[in-house]
């Protein structure tokens, strides 16, 4: 991780300003609030049993469908389950499928990515040719369509996305690593007896990781909202267990009674989708620019 | 020069100074383009001594790049077909595996390219470049191969070596690159260094500065050198044998001293005239040579310099000269109909005289 944070200072756009004084373009005060917003959902789910929440499953008919209350600070809804609670377990599920699924995606997507753009010739054309085909099928009518026969088990729901997510992942990468794969320190490393291996790890690798990381960020916001589809039409994890999809799915019915119940889960997957969206967008910004240096 | 070289596993011991390094015999390299077959290097044969320095010449398209990658062995494998033979320290370079060549590459063969804003890594430390083949082709750890390159970096005259270790290549000037590379290159001590147009993406000021440190070097270490040029000026005062390239061919070569002061080939000549004198006033119109070099998916029959030769004669036209020994001098060959008067001498504005 050092590398990268050391990429990112030494990356980072300079501009002089009329004293001449060189400052370093710094990421801006929204990067920070919205990666802290997104630390503190990754924390807050994976620390949600140390925080003393209420139990997210448990029903309380003395206390249904309340707004926020001091005893319930999101409300409750139909059941009388604290809806801050269902929320921080529900983000559980958004996150380990967002993540998970795009990691899948990544390692596969992205290491084909690289050797085919680095290789070219018949691998190239072969896996081209399958993402093609992959592309051409829309990823949630495929996905519904797996779920329903497999099954809607978490783990296989992020398995079943991050193969869906291989071929963009793999178009992606193999375009970044493309225009870096023909450069001329590529041969002046091969000339030094480098191997195809290290070529692509220590050569290209750390030239392509910007648009890697910030796809990867951009890629987990859709796939989260992939998996909200599918928990929307029940296709994901099953009740009574929370996920930010199944939430906006069963506040439907009381949507007139308790807007609460639908505001809550919707607000908190909004509001870390745009927060990863910007983060993806800042870093690439700050990333980039070190081909206009040269 | 500041610093001892750490590595010297890589210096020749008295016995392998002797003797021939390279031998190139009837090398033919083309291309397969959607036009048809580019023949860029056509029949070109060579040989170079340990040790020695050799110029190669010719404006652009004369297949002095492509050459001097034929010889690394990089170039693409789809599409090239190559015939001949280039052996180099006893191992043939055509037609070898990728695995062989890679023990020669940057150990024994290392190559300094154009343009030192291409041919750095822009996201990798200056140290990891020069230590990447150290702990590649030597038995050094982190700590050694580290203090060899900034001892390699002072070697090729950058200030404060320690410090400019840890900078990326957008924090050096064109020249400091330049330097950079070359310090890889000669990480590995390598036996033939190929230098392909060092100095062209760099102001005149710094190619002397360059020039001279890849001579000093290569004397330092007795290391063979190959520099590709199209400036006649560069390789003047630099090199020990000249080889004039036109149209895939070697068109005349000799001893640098023997082909300035008695130049065969009116290509050579022609050459010569385009480079700026410093004798000529303000605003002389330079001289170009006419025309275009031809065609290499068809050449012309005959010699390819005829269409642009003054002195181009119908046989000239019709039937292709072979290289042959000139009557004085076997070791002067050259491939004309109607060689220039002996005692043509070339008078070139090297480097040094520049203003």
């Amino acid at each position: 991780m050092s590398d990268i944070a050391a990429t990112v200072a030494s990356a980072a756009p300079e501009a002089a300003d009329d004293d001449g004084i060189v400052k370093k373009k710094k990421v801006g005060v929204f990067f920070w609030i919205f990666a802290g917003w997104v630390a503190l959902v990754v924390l807050a789910s994976i620390l949600a049993p140390l925080l003393g929440l209420q139990d997210p499953n448990n029903a309380n008919f003395d206390a249904i469908n309340q707004g926020p209350t001091t005893a319930h600070l999101l409300g409750t809804d139909d059941l009388g389950r604290d809806i801050l609670s269902r929320v921080i377990y529900g983000a559980r599920v958004s996150l380990i499928v967002g993540f998970g699924a795009m990691t899948i995606g990544m390692i596969f997507g992205g290491t084909l990515g690289m050797v085919a753009a680095y290789r070219r010739g018949a691998v190239d054309s072969f896996v081209s040719a399958v993402s093609y085909v992959m592309l051409a099928f829309p990823a949630l009518v495929a996905v519904i369509a797996i779920v329903a026969f497999w099954g809607h088990d978490i783990w296989k729901i992020t398995i079943i996305v991050g193969i869906a997510s291989i071929p963009l992942v793999y178009r992606v990468v193999r375009a970044a690593t493309l225009s870096y794969a023909t450069r001329e320190f590529v041969t002046a490393a091969k000339s030094q007896g480098a191997t195809d291996i290290r070529i692509l790890t220590r050569e290209l690798l750390p030239n392509v990781l910007p648009a890697i990381i910030s796809f990867f960020l951009i890629g987990v916001a859709s796939v989260i909202i992939l998996e909200g589809a599918l928990a929307f039409l029940g296709l994901s994890v099953q009740p009574p267990t929370a996920s930010w999809g199944n939430m906006i799915s069963e506040s439907r019915t009381y949507l007139s009674q308790n807007p609460w119940l639908a505001l809550f889960p919707s607000l908190a997957m909004f509001l870390f989708l745009i927060a990863l969206n910007l983060i993806g967008d800042s870093l690439r910004q700050v990333l980039d620019v070190q081909d206009s240096k040269l | 020069m500041s610093g001892e070289l750490v590595v010297d596993e890589g210096f020749p011991t008295e016995e392998e100074t002797q003797g021939l390094l390279l031998k190139v015999t009837d090398l033919k390299t083309s291309f397969a383009t959607p036009r048809g077959r580019v023949r860029a290097v056509d029949g070109v044969s060579l040989e170079l001594g340990r040790g020695e320095t050799l110029g190669i010449v010719g404006e652009s398209g004369s297949g002095k790049t492509v050459l001097s990658r034929s010889i690394m062995g990089l170039l693409p494998r789809r599409t090239t077909t190559q015939s001949g033979s280039i052996v180099f320290d006893g191992t043939e370079i055509v037609g070898a595996e990728d695995k062989t060549l890679r023990t020669l590459w940057g150990a024994k063969i290392a190559m300094v390219f154009q343009d030192p804003m291409t041919s750095l890594n822009p996201v990798v430390r200056i140290e990891r470049q020069i230590t990447e083949s150290l702990r590649l082709h030597t038995s050094m750890d982190k700590a050694e191969a580290k203090a060899t390159a900034i001892s390699l970096l002072g070697q090729v005259g950058i200030p404060s070596p320690t410090e400019r270790v840890r900078n990326y290549p957008h924090q050096l000037s064109g020249g400091m690159r330049q330097r950079v590379t070359i310090a890889i290159a000669l990480a590995c001590s390598p036996r033939l260094l190929l230098a392909d147009e060092p100095t062209t993406g760099l102001d005149v000021t710094v190619q002397a500065q360059i020039l001279d440190l890849l001579s000093s070097l290569q004397q330092e270490r007795h290391m063979a050198v190959i520099l590709v040029t199209h400036d006649l000026g560069v390789v003047a005062t630099r090199t020990d044998k000249i080889a004039v390239m036109y149209a895939g061919r070697i068109v005349e070569t000799t001893t640098t001293r023997r082909l300035f002061a008695d130049m065969a080939m009116p290509y050579t000549k022609a050459l010569l005239n385009s480079t700026p004198r410093i004798s000529d006033p303000s605003h002389t119109r330079l001289t170009a040579i006419d025309g275009r070099p031809p065609d290499l998916i068809n050449p012309p029959p005959g010699c390819a310099f005829a269409p642009r030769c003054e002195s181009a004669t119908d046989q000239c036209r019709t039937e292709a000269p072979p290289l042959r020994p000139a009557p004085s001098d076997p070791t002067h060959l050259f491939a004309c109909w109607n060689p220039l008067p002996g005692g043509t001498a070339g008078r070139v504005t090297t480097l040094e005289e520049s203003p």
